[in-house]
C-alpha cells in the first residue's frame, strides 16, 4: 500500500498545530484584544469594553519601568551564576564521573520530583531567621541584629538561580557529553595545555549547550513571580507579581495584557539580540 | 485580648490536645501559594445528585485529624442524607472571583452551590447578580445571626447572605520583642520591629488599622484620607520598616522569627498565642480595629436542588450548638447568636474567649470599612497595590 506523499508530513503536524491554535494562538488573539480595552463608564469592577487604546501599553510600561528592569537584571543575575554553578558541575557529570554518571544525572533531575513551590517555600526556611544560615553570619558577626536574608534580592535571585539550574545543567551535559575525546587529546598533541584546550576546544563545542541553557534559565526567569512574591519584599517584585496583581487584585485586565504582551516582545527582542549574535547553527 | 483577658490554662490543654491547626497551618504557606496556580475547580453537577457543593477558606471549618474528617459535616450528611461535598480552595477573594467569574457571567456551573466571599467582594457578587436570593422557609435559624451582623450595607435584609465568621483585624507581636505590648501606630513602628513588620494583604484591613489610627472614621472615609494612608504605608515599605504585605502566611512569619510584629487576623493570632506558651499576643489598636465577616452565599448557577441543600446547610451551621462546635475549633468570632451558651457546655474556657465571643467593650472598638463603589474599588485598590510594589 502507498500512502499520497505530500499530505503525510502535513498530517504529522496536525495534532502539534491543533494544540498550538487552541492553546496559544486563540488565546494570544485573545489577549491582544483585551489589551487595547478601557473600563466601561459606570461599568462595574471588571467589566470593559474595546476601544483601541493603544495608549494603555505606554501607561503600562510608564507605571512599572522599575519592575521590567529589575526582572531583566535579576533573570540575568540568575542566568550567570547558574551558568556558573552548572558548567563545572555538567563537565564533571560528562567526563569524570565514570560509573556514577546515571546517578548525578538524576541527582541533577531529582528536584523535579517535589513542587516548585515547596522548593521555593523550603528556601523561605533556609534563608529564614531560624535556619541554618543566619544564625551561622550572626555568630561570626558577619550580620546584623536586624539585617535579614529573606524579603531581599540576594534571597530572590538565590531562589530563582536554584530553580532553574537544572535546566541550565541538562543542555550542557548534552552538549559537553557529545565532544569528541579525540579532539581534547589532539589538543594536547599540539602541545596546548589543560586551559587552552578547555578554551580553545571545550568551550566552543559547549556553546550550543550554554545557548540553549541561557535561553531556557533567561526566557522563564524574566516572567518568573513565585520566588520574588515568596522570598521577596514589596521592594523585589518583578514584572510578574504586577501582571498577577492586575489581573486578580486591581481586576485590570488591559493593563495586566498590555503588561504580558510588552514582556513577550521584549523577551524576543534580547533572545533573537543573543542569538544572532551566539548563532544558532550550532544550536541544532 | 491581650488587656482584657488571657487564654486560661485548662483552655489551652483542651486547644492543645484538640487543635492541631497550627500544624497544619506549617504547610499552609505552600498550599496557599499551590492554590495560586492550581485551577482545582468544585465537584460535578449538583442537580444529578442530592449533593451539596461548599467552597471555603482552608482551616475554616472543625477538623478531626484522626479521622481526617470535618465532624459537624459528617453529622449533616447523616441527618440530611444530604451529601455534602468541602473544598478548601477559597484562598483569595480576588483570585477566586477571577477563576470563575467567566462561567458567572455566561451562567454556567461554578462548581460550587455554597461560597464564602469575604463582605466586600460579597457585595460585588450581589451587584453582578451572580448570588441567589435565600428561601428563609429553608433556613429558620436565620434569625439567630448577631444583631450588629443583621443589617450590612451591601445585603440590608440579609436576603442573599448569612455571616460564616466575623474577622477582627489588630496588632499581633512577639512578646519577647515587644515586652510592653503594641496599642498604638507608635508602638508598631518601634525601633526592636525595624524591617521586621508584616502587614495584611487585605486592603480593607491595613489601611482601615491605619486611618483609624490617623483619626478617620472608616465608615466614612474619603478618597483623599484613604489615599493619604496608603501613602503612610508606601513610605514604612520604602524606609524598610515593612517587610511584607501578606495574607495568612504573615504567621509562618512571626514564628521563624522573621517578623516581630504585626498587623493581623485575630483568629490565627489566638492559634499563635496558645501554641507557643505567650511567645505572641494580640490586641485591638487604642485606635480601634477592623471587623469584617465572610459570607455563606449561593451562587447563581447552582441549580435548585444545590440551592436548597445549601440552604439547608447554611441552616445547619446557624444551629447555636453547630456555631459553638465550629468557633471552638476555627477561633474566629462567632455570628450566631445563643453559640456562647453552648460553647459553656462544650468548653467552658472559651465561652469567656474575646477572641470568639468579643466582650461590649472590645465590639465597641471595632469598625466596619464603607462599602465602596466600583470606580473607588479599582483606583483604591490600584493605589494599594502600587505602594506595595505592584
Amino acid at each position: 500500500m502507498t500512502l499520497p506523499k505530500v499530505p503525510v508530513p502535513y498530517l504529522l503536524l496536525l495534532p502539534g498545530f491543533a494544540f498550538l491554535f487552541t492553546f496559544f494562538i486563540l488565546p494570544i488573539i485573545n489577549l491582544a484584544q483585551t489589551s487595547t480595552q478601557t473600563a466601561i463608564v459606570g461599568g462595574d469592577t471588571g467589566q470593559y469594553e474595546q476601544s483601541f487604546a493603544f495608549s494603555n501599553y505606554i501607561n503600562a510600561f510608564l507605571e512599572n519601568k522599575e519592575q521590567f528592569g529589575r526582572s531583566f537584571i535579576y533573570a540575568s543575575l540568575a542566568t550567570v551564576f547558574a551558568l556558573a554553578i552548572a558548567y563545572p558541575l555538567a563537565y564533571a557529570i560528562a567526563f569524570k564521573s565514570g560509573k556514577y554518571k546515571n546517578i548525578l544525572l538524576v541527582l541533577v533531575v531529582a528536584p523535579f520530583f517535589t513542587s516548585f513551590l515547596l522548593r521555593t517555600v523550603a528556601w523561605k526556611q533556609i534563608l529564614g531567621e531560624e535556619g541554618f544560615l543566619v544564625p551561622t553570619l550572626r555568630s561570626l558577626n558577619l550580620m546584623g541584629e536586624q539585617t535579614t536574608i529573606t524579603s531581599t534580592s540576594i534571597a530572590v535571585v538565590a531562589g530563582m538561580t536554584y530553580n532553574f539550574l537544572p535546566f541550565m545543567t541538562l543542555p550542557l551535559y548534552a552538549s559537553l557529553e557529545r565532544i569528541d575525546p579525540r579532539t581534547i587529546e589532539a589538543s594536547g598533541d599540539l602541545y596546548a595545555n589543560a586551559i587552552t584546550t578547555f578554551r580553545k576546544v571545550t568551550v566552543p563545542l559547549s556553546m550550543p549547550g550554554v545557548v540553549a541553557g541561557t535561553l531556557l534559565t533567561f526566557i522563564p526567569a524574566a516572567g518568573d513571580y513565585v520566588n520574588a512574591a515568596i522570598l521577596g519584599s514589596p521592594n523585589t517584585k518583578m514584572i510578574g507579581n504586577v501582571i498577577e496583581s492586575r489581573y486578580f487584585k486591581i481586576v485590570d485586565y488591559p493593563t495586566a495584557a498590555a503588561l504580558s504582551f510588552t514582556l513577550m516582545v521584549a523577551i524576543l527582542i534580547l533572545v533573537t539580540l543573543y542569538i544572532r549574535k551566539a548563532g544558532t547553527d550550532e544550536l541544532v | 485580648m491581650a488587656t482584657e483577658r488571657s487564654i486560661s490554662p485548662e483552655a489551652r490543654s483542651i486547644l492543645g490536645a484538640r487543635i492541631s491547626r497550627r500544624s497544619v497551618l506549617a504547610g499552609a504557606g505552600g498550599l496557599g501559594a499551590v492554590g495560586l496556580l492550581a485551577a482545582c475547580g468544585g465537584g460535578g453537577d449538583s442537580a444529578a445528585e442530592n449533593i451539596v457543593r461548599w467552597g471555603n477558606w482552608p482551616l475554616y471549618l472543625d477538623f478531626d485529624e484522626e479521622s481526617k474528617t470535618y465532624p459537624t459535616l459528617v453529622k449533616f450528611s447523616e441527618s440530611t442524607g444530604i451529601d455534602a461535598q468541602y473544598f478548601e480552595d477559597y484562598n483569595d477573594n480576588d483570585e477566586f472571583f477571577g477563576k470563575v467569574q467567566a462561567q458567572l457571567k455566561l451562567g454556567e456551573d461554578i462548581g460550587y452551590d455554597v461560597v464564602t466571599p469575604t463582605d466586600w467582594m460579597a457585595a460585588r457578587w450581589i451587584r453582578l447578580g451572580y448570588t441567589q436570593k435565600f428561601d428563609l422557609a429553608n433556613i429558620p435559624n436565620a434569625g439567630n445571626i448577631l444583631d450588629s451582623l443583621k443589617s450590612p450595607s451591601y445585603d440590608p435584609m440579609r436576603e442573599s447572605t448569612l455571616t460564616w465568621q466575623g474577622i477582627m483585624a489588630g496588632f499581633g507581636w512577639n512578646t519577647e520583642k515587644n515586652p510592653k505590648g503594641i496599642r498604638t501606630l507608635d508602638d508598631l513602628f518601634a525601633p526592636q520591629n525595624k524591617g521586621k513588620i508584616v502587614v495584611l494583604s487585605e486592603m480593607r484591613d491595613t489601611i482601615g488599622v491605619i486611618l483609624l489610627a490617623q483619626g478617620v472614621d472608616i465608615t466614612k472615609v474619603t478618597e483623599d484620607e484613604f489615599m493619604n494612608a496608603v501613602d503612610f504605608m508606601a513610605g514604612k515599605i520604602s524606609d524598610g520598616w515593612i517587610r511584607g504585605v501578606k495574607g495568612n502566611e504573615y504567621a509562618e512569619d512571626l514564628t521563624s522569627g522573621d517578623a516581630t510584629a504585626v498587623i493581623g487576623w485575630s483568629g490565627d493570632m489566638f492559634i499563635l498565642a496558645n501554641e507557643n506558651e505567650g511567645k505572641f499576643d494580640f490586641a485591638i489598636p487604642e485606635s480601634g480595629g477592623t471587623i469584617s465577616g465572610d459570607n455563606l452565599m449561593i451562587p447563581s448557577t447552582a441549580s435548585p436542588t444545590g440551592k436548597t441543600n445549601g440552604e439547608k446547610l447554611i441552616n445547619y451551621y446557624y444551629d447555636p450548638a453547630v456555631a459553638a462546635e465550629v468557633a471552638a475549633y476555627v477561633n474566629y468570632v462567632c455570628p450566631v447568636q445563643g453559640a456562647q451558651a453552648e460553647m459553656e457546655k462544650i468548653a467552658p474556657e472559651l465561652a469567656t474567649s474575646e477572641y470568639i465571643f468579643p466582650s461590649e467593650n472590645t465590639s465597641s472598638r471595632l469598625n466596619v470599612f464603607r462599602s465602596l463603589t466600583p470606580a473607588e474599588e479599582s483606583t483604591w485598590a490600584e493605589a494599594f497595590q502600587q505602594a506595595q510594589g505592584n
